[in-house]
């Protein structure tokens, strides 16, 4: 018997303010997975990560989403995170007078992580007293992210644009971080699932990717091995998919 | 109280309330009884604690402890500090808040039940925070106190008041005058949690004089039930460079009535004031305001004024006032009142917090404002008392 994927998501529409963002999303992420979905801004990406988190604005009109074969269309995203789900923000808010500290103290509360470790591992230990995000920069804001991530544990990381911002100094760091959280430096079998949107494809450099997908106007069109996808991507522009699908006819029906 | 257009208006009656003299008061604390304690412990007065070096306690009319353990400073009653110093009563009693003010300060100046009288001699610095406490034991006793602090030339003293109710009494009247002397390059920071019932009413009234090169820093923090506080203290920075900072950190649960803010006046050149206050509004009325007056050139004074509505009852008022009376003057203040971001919950719901405990958590690092060079102890306390309070949130 096949083993029970991570992520599926079934024939998922989604309004926004009365505004159709997903129209009929198909996608299944297997145990120990990393997908990649690229797509230029505004083709539902982050929507498609928002509603996997479970935020009620996301209002789910059809399909399904199951996590471990559990249906978790109608959950909370805090029983979402209890489950096992965990975001990174693009643009996180900041928390006035509560410090990245605790912060990462409540994330772990679960699992009893180690907070200055992990936080010295990534050079981030400074930052530990400072009110979450408040003044942050571009790369520092995605490492509080992941710092986050990182002590929350999740089964399934859902990941929006890690490199977006951030120097070149600091994409390194970055992937490193993602590369744990995914457990890419483990020895299989790998038990953690991740979903990465990028539309610059800079972070496959870093963090090895299993399939690819490219999302345009609210649907997943085209999957297959997200290095080609993101080479013909840098090649001929999101036209060429748009083209390439047209003869194709069919959308995929993953 | 209640206010109109901003300005309040006195609707309590003084006679209404039992002279705090017509009860009989505790002799010594060992008269407290186990819930007392407990109930003083939530305002930061620990009478277990071994490492107290000052401590004073006012239950009723009766002072029941005035013991001090550190040198360079005196501690007295301050009915017994009167008899003692002549000078106290010609330099010091009604100079910095005028007895004929209000009828509160009025009938304190006509028959005083207690207080204390701090001094601390030039040079001194005494780090380790004093601790006093005024404490309401009897159900609609009207309590008259007035406090004189004075530190000296150089020195430094660290206060922190507890102002609470025995856990029985339903309704009461805390009228409290306290007028503090900053001499010269001294320090003296006042950290005061107020803890009263739901029927209790509070009239404090302080006056505050600083002296060049002279810091005061206030922190006044109510998050708990309380039936009205209307205060107002003000401070002049008489001397060039003089600092002043008062902060406060406000919950208005529902039926409480809330009149609170500060004064500063800047007097001497190059002096600084900053007036940071941060509401939370569960349902109850508010009004914060701030005035910086600014009287001498080359002075900086600003002031921050931030409120959050937590629901539809209620109001909260923010009535940020700057007052420029010379040309070169920096002064500036901002107000805010909104209502937590939506954000910033979900946020960190996507990080297994409920919803309950996201709107806490941001609620309470919305109230936790980081004062400079406080003693640890104090901002321990500040946290304790927020962390506290978090629970009836």
């Amino acid at each position: 018997m096949a083993e029970i994927p991570m992520l599926q998501v079934k024939d998922l529409w989604v309004e926004v303010e009365g505004k159709e963002v997903l129209k009929g999303v198909n996608l299944t992420i297997p145990v120990g997975e990393t997908h990649v979905l690229f797509g230029r801004n505004g083709s539902g990406k982050t929507s498609l990560l928002m509603t996997i988190m479970g935020f009620p604005q996301y209002r789910v009109r059809h399909g399904k989403i199951l996590f471990k074969g559990e249906d978790i269309t109608e959950l909370p995203p805090y029983e979402r995170a209890k489950k096992g789900i965990g975001i990174m923000f693009q643009r996180p808010p900041s928390i006035k007078g509560v410090k990245l500290k605790e912060m990462l103290e409540l994330c772990a509360r679960q699992n009893g992580y180690r907070i200055r470790e992990l936080a010295q591992e990534f050079g981030f230990e400074r930052f530990l007293e400072r009110e979450v995000n408040l003044g942050f920069s571009g790369g520092e804001l995605k490492k509080s992210e992941l710092l986050q991530l990182l002590a929350q544990d999740p089964d399934l990381a859902l990941i929006d644009e890690p490199e977006s911002g951030v120097d070149m100094e600091n994409i390194e760091v970055i992937g490193r971080m993602i590369r744990k959280l995914l457990q890419k430096d483990t020895h299989r079998p790998r038990q953690k699932s991740g979903l990465i949107i990028t539309h610059t494809g800079f972070i496959l450099k870093y963090v090895p990717a299993d399939r690819g997908y490219v999302m345009l106007d609210g649907k997943i069109y085209c999957q297959g091995n997200p290095q080609e996808i993101f080479e013909g991507i840098q090649k001929h522009g999101y036209e060429e998919c748009l083209k390439c699908l047209r003869r194709m006819e069919t959308p995929l029906n993953l | 109280m209640s206010e109109k257009n901003g300005n309040p208006v006195e609707s309590l009656k003084v006679e209404e309330f039992v002279p705090a003299k017509a009860v009989e008061p505790p002799k010594s604390v060992d008269e407290l009884t186990e819930e007392e304690r407990a109930r003083l412990k939530e305002v930061g007065i620990d009478l277990e604690a071994e490492d107290k070096l000052g401590l004073f306690i006012q239950a009723d009319c009766g002072v029941v402890s005035c013991q001090c353990a550190p040198e360079g400073l005196e501690l007295l009653p301050i009915t017994e500090a009167l008899k003692k110093y002549d000078w106290l009563r010609e330099q010091y009693l009604w100079k910095a808040v005028p007895a004929e003010k209000d009828e509160f300060t009025k009938i304190t100046a006509e028959d005083l039940d207690n207080g204390y009288f701090i001094r601390v001699f030039p040079g001194e610095k005494v780090i380790y925070p004093l601790q006093t406490c005024l404490y309401i034991r009897t159900d609609r006793v009207a309590q008259r106190v007035h406090n004189i602090v004075i530190v000296e030339e150089g020195a430094e003293l660290h206060i922190i008041t507890g102002c609470t109710t025995h856990p029985h009494v339903t309704s009461g009247l805390h009228i409290g005058v306290s007028e503090f002397y900053v001499k010269k390059d001294a320090k003296f920071t006042y950290t005061m949690i107020h803890e009263w019932g739901e029927n209790v009413h509070v009239r404090p009234r302080t006056g505050i004089w600083v002296e060049e090169g002279g810091v005061v820093v206030s922190n006044y923090i109510s998050l708990d039930k309380v039936g009205s506080i209307q205060a107002f203290p003000t401070c002049r920075l008489k001397g060039r460079g003089a600092v002043g900072q008062f902060n406060s950190i406000i919950a208005a649960p529902e039926k409480a009535h809330l009149d609170l803010g500060s004064r500063v006046i800047l007097e001497a050149p190059e002096t600084r004031a900053e007036i940071v206050s941060r509401t939370v509004c569960y349902g109850g009325e508010v009004i914060a305001r701030g005035h910086l007056v600014g009287k001498a050139p080359e002075i900086k004074a600003h002031l921050e004024c931030q409120g959050l509505m937590l629901t539809d009852k209620g109001y909260i008022l923010a009535i940020p006032e700057l007052e420029a009376h010379v040309a070169n003057v920096d002064m500036s203040h901002e107000a805010a009142v909104g209502k937590i971001a939506r954000e910033e919950i979900e946020y960190l719901m996507a990080r297994g917090l409920n919803e309950e405990e996201a709107t806490s958590l941001v609620v309470r690092g919305f109230l936790n404002v980081r004062i400079e060079g406080l003693p640890p102890e104090l901002q321990e306390k500040i946290d304790q008392a927020i962390e506290e309070s978090r629970k009836g949130m």
